[in-house]
């Protein structure tokens, strides 16, 4: 196979909680792992294993202590772990995609506006961009009445799907997905299976954390057990 | 990258008397971006910014900047000439409180209009049309355009002053507290507007706030400061969630959630 689109070597991090006298919480130690072009890999294991730190490490959202977190932006391999904070920005807007579990709301910003915003970011004309956050909330099945208004006071499940419009509808060659279906019903877990798919089609790299089986089944090429990496010593 | 920075400190410090305001700051802010300074009261970040801006000159340590001609200069080289022109056009300066970055007994058009003149607008029709603009852009109602501020609310003169300082279209915008004070709805709509703003005009911009909140939904980077110094820097999101040091930890963990 081709080169990889990340990958992650000897990752380690421990919390250090100064406020609980510097009591150290270890939560992931010895990661390694390649994701390549096209596929989609789940984290697996319990909860508390580490996995949701992982990919925010990935992401630059958390520190990392130890290893490399290798990124591709175009030709370049960037390491996340090392890089300085204006180059991981730029690795963001480039490279790296990444939809958290709950929506970050912006006072006042509607939904779709909310959704639009990284094409226009990436200088899409806003007219367009718009009316593709439409399209992309539709199929969601958002409906249409709520499209003007700032999501605050959205339901959990119509958060979440202006949450992952807004992380899909740019395209990233890594995506990262933090449970994205934990609050859909069947048929708008259906259309996130979708549209993973159709970014699998285009090439995209997805690491994600999956914990609805029947997603993880339709969606998944393989799943990296985080209890696998080195374990950490109690 | 090869991108250049706009402003550049070097070792700065300030000593109040035997106080201390700041101590040994070296920070670079880019082109279009949003550095955020958060601290608690007496940490440090409005002295910092004072520095910063020129307000005050520094004990030690010198402050650079790109001007538009692509020429790297000290600002303590500058002349007061040179230093006001780049002030009045290439800069903006948002106060906490309005009164102090606003003329007040002057029409909110004039507010808008006096930065035009200073950079040389002489039709009185373009000036009023750019003002009407502006105010526009901040949602203040073109019929208030010859109210002064006196007669706004709290909400209504930070929003001028916005205009007031973006009208010349700056490169740099300090802010000080910016939503401080204000009713949070207020606030909402304020932050809003700073946003869409700073992402339309591209604009640089160092933050000092104490809201946690704020420099999370305006900033790109962020400093800590506490006792004077500098003690945790960078992305945002990372330094917030993943915050390293003692005191960062405990401002973190200090938020109410609402």
């Amino acid at each position: 196979m081709n080169t990889p689109i990340l990958s992650v070597s000897g990752v380690s991090k421990t919390f250090i909680l100064h406020l609980r006298e510097g009591a150290r919480l270890p939560v992931v130690n010895g990661a390694g792992f390649d994701l390549y072009a096209g596929e989609c890999v789940a984290l697996g294991g319990p909860s508390g294993a580490g996995k949701s730190s992982l990919l925010k490490m990935v992401y630059g959202n958390y520190r990392v202590d130890e290893g490399t977190i290798r990124v591709r932006d175009g030709e370049e391999m960037v390491d996340v772990a090392s890089t300085s904070p204006r180059r991981l920005i730029k690795l963001r807007d480039t490279a790296m995609g990444y939809v958290s579990q709950f929506l970050r709301v912006i006072p006042r910003v509607g939904a779709r506006d909310v959704v639009a915003e990284p094409l226009i970011h990436d200088g899409v004309p806003p007219e367009e961009a718009v009316a593709r956050a439409g399209a992309l909330l539709a199929r969601l099945n958002l409906p249409e009445r709520l499209w003007n208004l700032p999501p605050a006071t959205f339901s959990g499940g119509e958060q979440q799907r202006v949450n992952i419009a807004r992380g899909l509808i740019a395209h990233r060659p890594l995506l990262l997905m933090d449970e994205p279906t934990a609050s859909l019903d069947a048929a708008n877990r259906n259309v996130v299976v979708e549209l993973i798919a159709e970014k699998k089609r285009a090439g995209v790299a997805i690491l994600g954390i999956f914990h609805d089986a029947e997603v993880r089944e339709a969606a998944c090429d393989r799943v990296i057990d985080v209890t696998e990496f080195g374990r950490v010593a109690a | 990258m090869t991108e250049q920075p706009l402003l550049i400190a070097e070792g700065l410090s300030k000593n109040y008397g035997t106080r201390l305001g700041c101590r040994d700051v070296s920070l670079e802010v880019y082109p279009g971006e949003v550095l955020a300074v958060v601290g608690e009261s007496g940490s440090g970040k409005s002295t910092l910014l004072g520095l910063l801006s020129t307000e005050l000159e520094p004990s030690a340590g010198r402050v650079s900047y790109r001007l538009r001609d692509g020429r790297v200069a000290d600002l303590a080289s500058l002349g007061a000439a040179e230093k006001r022109l780049l002030m009045r056009t290439d800069w903006g300066f948002v106060r906490q409180n309005p009164a102090d970055g606003l003329r007040m007994a002057v029409s909110a058009g004039g507010n808008v209009g006096e930065r035009l003149m200073a950079v040389g607008w002489r039709h009185y029709g373009n000036i009023r049309g750019e003002a009407l603009d502006w105010l526009a852009k901040v949602e203040i109602a073109g019929d208030r355009i010859d109210d002064d501020p006196r007669a706004f609310s709290g909400g209504m003169r930070q929003r001028l002053q916005i205009a007031r300082n973006l009208v010349t279209r700056p490169r740099l915008v300090f802010m000080d507290e910016p939503t401080g004070g204000l009713d949070v709805s207020v606030q909402a709509r304020l932050l809003d507007l700073i946003r869409g703003l700073v992402a339309e005009l591209g604009l640089a911009v160092i933050i000092v706030t104490h809201d946690l909140a704020v420099a999370r939904l305006l900033s790109h980077r962020m400093v800590v400061m506490r006792h004077g110094r500098v003690i945790e820097t960078g992305i945002t999101d990372q330094v917030l969630d993943d915050p390293r040091e003692p005191y960062t930890q405990l401002l973190v963990s200090s938020v109410l959630a609402a």
